[in-house]
């Protein structure tokens, strides 16, 4: 099938190029930081994560999300989803890439990396981490390959996939709840250290990566012969919402543990985020739109006359995905360094040469994605009123 | 099972391209244990030994800036500490690695200031450094064993090891690991000449830290602290040996030591009270 990813519109091979020079960009100034070391970006001894670490764990939400169309169609046998299934795992395989770029990015020592493996060390979450993200790589690119394969030739899938499929699912939680654990089980970071974390994580990972699928969805509306359908969208719309009201109580839970408690280290860096701590409120514009999206996206998806519209679904599912992106990919990290272990501010802001790695790691995840869904969508129009059976 | 020459090139082929071999048979040998020992060939009869390494700073000792300057400078010469300045002379925070250094009281000991308390006190300086925690977060969370405990109670770091992921940096309570976000042989100090020859150098993208001075205490020195420190400054010794003086001074005196709540277990004790600062 891989062939059907090189032949395309002129259109086609205008995005295919558009997005290798983003990532050839970034590879450039991969180099560059790979010779100089991570003093390129605007990284120090008390912010030592940043941007990548943010997208990284953003970006586990968006694989895991995939979950959200599995759970539906394979155990619930939601016929309606049986055909964008497909664009779930796939956007799944995506992301996880980008996870593991996003990290080789972080690492001060790249060649080293493989001693991750050489001496495992299973009391490290990183340990656990590694295990669970590669795990659902192979899972998705197998369910994905193997379904699609047999969608292509008008047949069901083998019966020894359906393990795999049905592993999937605690899979997909396993790998967002194993992120969380690399910051909520840490002594000293007040931000992070919050039982319903790895819930926060999931319920914006089940808000964020459905809204993302419904806007590919359309785009593949737009694009192709293939019309991923209004119901399933519709659906996807009203799992969006309630994860994102999930996600929306789940905040709201940590802003009252911090400010009823009135323990001062745990409402430091809500106070930096939100008003500005010490004379700093760099992150308090970019943390109130977040805030403002979140609402107003979530009002937009609860009204059912403005879900039920395409356009104004889209528009509150990218309002959505950028107030998560803000919130996960950017001040959750930084809040848990600001202030640093002795109280002081000192603030963090990305570099030219990290935020264009950055773009070119998305390109890189993008480019992956549009050759994926570009076959997806070819086998899906070559079937056209074919039922799926699987 | 029976297993032909052709199968097992094969199987040792393998395991010996993902490193498993080795690396498995040596992660045993630390199963089970409470620290590392340090492989030697032939212990150094002088070395000096511990059931439990500790120190005890009397921040009383300290009197004049160059107290403090001195034990700063002492600890970075010995070990090679990059010094990354701007171009006006001051301390590049960006770039900056620091070992031991002075902090206020009220940041050394969050929450343990009140509004009541002088300038004069919140601001007396305070030695910081690795606490070398009885149940370290660092060594918890680091993915590739490059941080870990000695049977002597030292939280170690090996700079050759290390990946730089730098979650220990993220989990140590007390903000006493540095990066190396550069090769730290560009920094001024550094480029000519090291300072201390016996000392190794280290690569860009490694963390670092106190070692509680392990190469000296096993070469039968004390640590460069404890040698540069005002008389009484810094004490140095068996936190488990009843006849220690560090020992004699906890046991009898009020001591504290940085966030203790959070059940790390620092080996750092400190000495409040009396002489010019307090």
């Amino acid at each position: 099938m891989l062939e059907k990813a090189l032949e395309g519109s002129k259109k086609y091979w205008a995005w295919v190029f558009f997005l290798g020079g983003l990532a050839a960009v970034g590879c450039y100034f991969y180099l560059q930081q790979f010779m100089f070391g991570l003093g390129i970006t605007g990284l120090h001894r008390d912010v030592t994560w940043g941007l990548y670490i943010g997208q990284f764990t953003f970006l586990v939400g968006v694989a895991a999300s995939a979950v959200m169309l599995v759970i539906p169609y394979y155990l619930h046998d939601y016929k309606k989803f049986a055909k964008i299934v497909i664009l779930g795992e796939f956007l799944a395989i995506s992301a996880v890439i980008m996870c593991i770029l996003f990290i080789m990015a972080d690492m001060g020592q790249p060649m080293r990396v493989m001693n991750i493996l050489l001496y495992p060390a299973p009391n490290s979450m990183v340990f656990w981490d590694v295990v669970v993200l590669n795990g659902y790589l192979f899972l998705n690119l197998i369910i994905g390959w193997v379904t699609l394969s047999s969608d292509r030739k008008g047949i069901a899938p083998p019966k020894w996939i359906k393990p795999f499929i049905y592993l999937s699912v605690p899979w997909a939680i396993s790998i967002h709840t194993v992120t969380a654990f690399l910051y909520a089980g840490i002594p000293g970071r007040h931000f992070w250290l919050s039982a319903i974390l790895a819930a926060r994580f999931l319920a914006s990972a089940f808000a964020g990566g459905p809204s993302l699928l419904i806007i590919l969805a359309l785009i593949v509306r737009k694009v192709s012969k293939f019309d991923p359908g209004k119901e399933p969208i519709q659906a996807l719309g009203k799992i969006v919402a309630y994860a994102m009201f999930a996600n929306v109580f789940f905040l709201g839970l940590e802003f009252f543990t911090a400010f009823y408690s009135g323990i001062p280290g745990h409402q430091h860096p809500f106070y930096y985020l939100y008003a500005g701590l010490d004379g700093h409120s760099e992150l308090v514009p970019m943390m109130w739109t977040s805030s403002v999206f979140a609402v107003v996206s979530l009002l937009m998806l609860v009204v059912p006359s403005i879900r039920k519209n395409e356009t104004t679904l889209v528009l509150a599912c990218i309002m959505l995905f950028i107030s998560l992106w803000i919130d996960k990919g950017f001040g959750l990290i930084i809040g848990g360094f600001v202030p640093n272990p002795f109280e002081e501010v000192h603030t963090y802001w990305p570099t030219m040469p990290e935020t264009m790695i950055t773009i070119g790691v998305w390109a890189i995840g993008f480019l992956v994605l549009t050759f994926l869904y570009k076959i997806a969508v070819t086998v899906r129009e070559q079937t056209v009123g074919v039922e799926i059976e699987h | 099972m029976s297993m032909d020459r052709r199968k097992f090139l094969k199987v040792a082929g393998i395991s010996s391209i993902l490193g498993f071999g080795a690396s498995v048979a040596s992660a045993r040998n630390y199963a089970g244990q409470k620290g590392l020992v340090p492989p030697q060939v032939d212990a150094n009869k002088e070395a000096l030994t511990a059931k439990r390494w500790a120190m005890v700073v009397d921040m009383s000792k300290f009197k004049t800036d160059e107290d403090f300057t001195k034990v700063i400078s002492a600890c970075h010469t010995t070990h090679n500490v990059p010094d990354f300045r701007n171009a006006d002379g001051s301390i590049d925070r960006k770039m900056e690695i620091k070992w031991i250094w002075t902090a206020p009281y009220e940041r050394s000991f969050p929450g343990q200031d009140n509004k009541y308390m002088s300038e004069h006190m919140k601001e007396m300086p305070f030695m910081v450094l690795c606490n070398h925690c009885d149940n370290p977060p660092c060594v918890r969370v680091c993915p590739t064993k490059a941080t870990f405990k000695l049977q002597d109670g030292i939280t170690m770091q090996d700079m050759h090891r290390c990946i730089g992921c730098r979650f220990c940096m993220a989990a140590c309570p007390y903000g006493a690991r540095s990066f190396n976000w550069t090769d730290p042989r560009t920094a001024s100090n550094l480029k000519a000449d090291l300072p201390n020859k016996e000392y190794p150098t280290r690569t860009k993208g490694v963390v670092e830290k106190c070692t509680f001075c392990s190469e000296r205490l096993q070469a039968g020195k004390l640590p460069a602290c404890v040698e540069a420190a005002p008389a009484g400054g810094i004490l140095f010794g068996d936190m488990e040996d009843q006849n220690s003086e560090v020992r004699k001074i906890v046991t009898n005196t009020y001591t504290i030591r940085r966030k203790p709540d959070l059940g790390t277990g620092p080996a750092v004790y400190y000495v409040i009270g009396g002489g010019d600062h307090a």
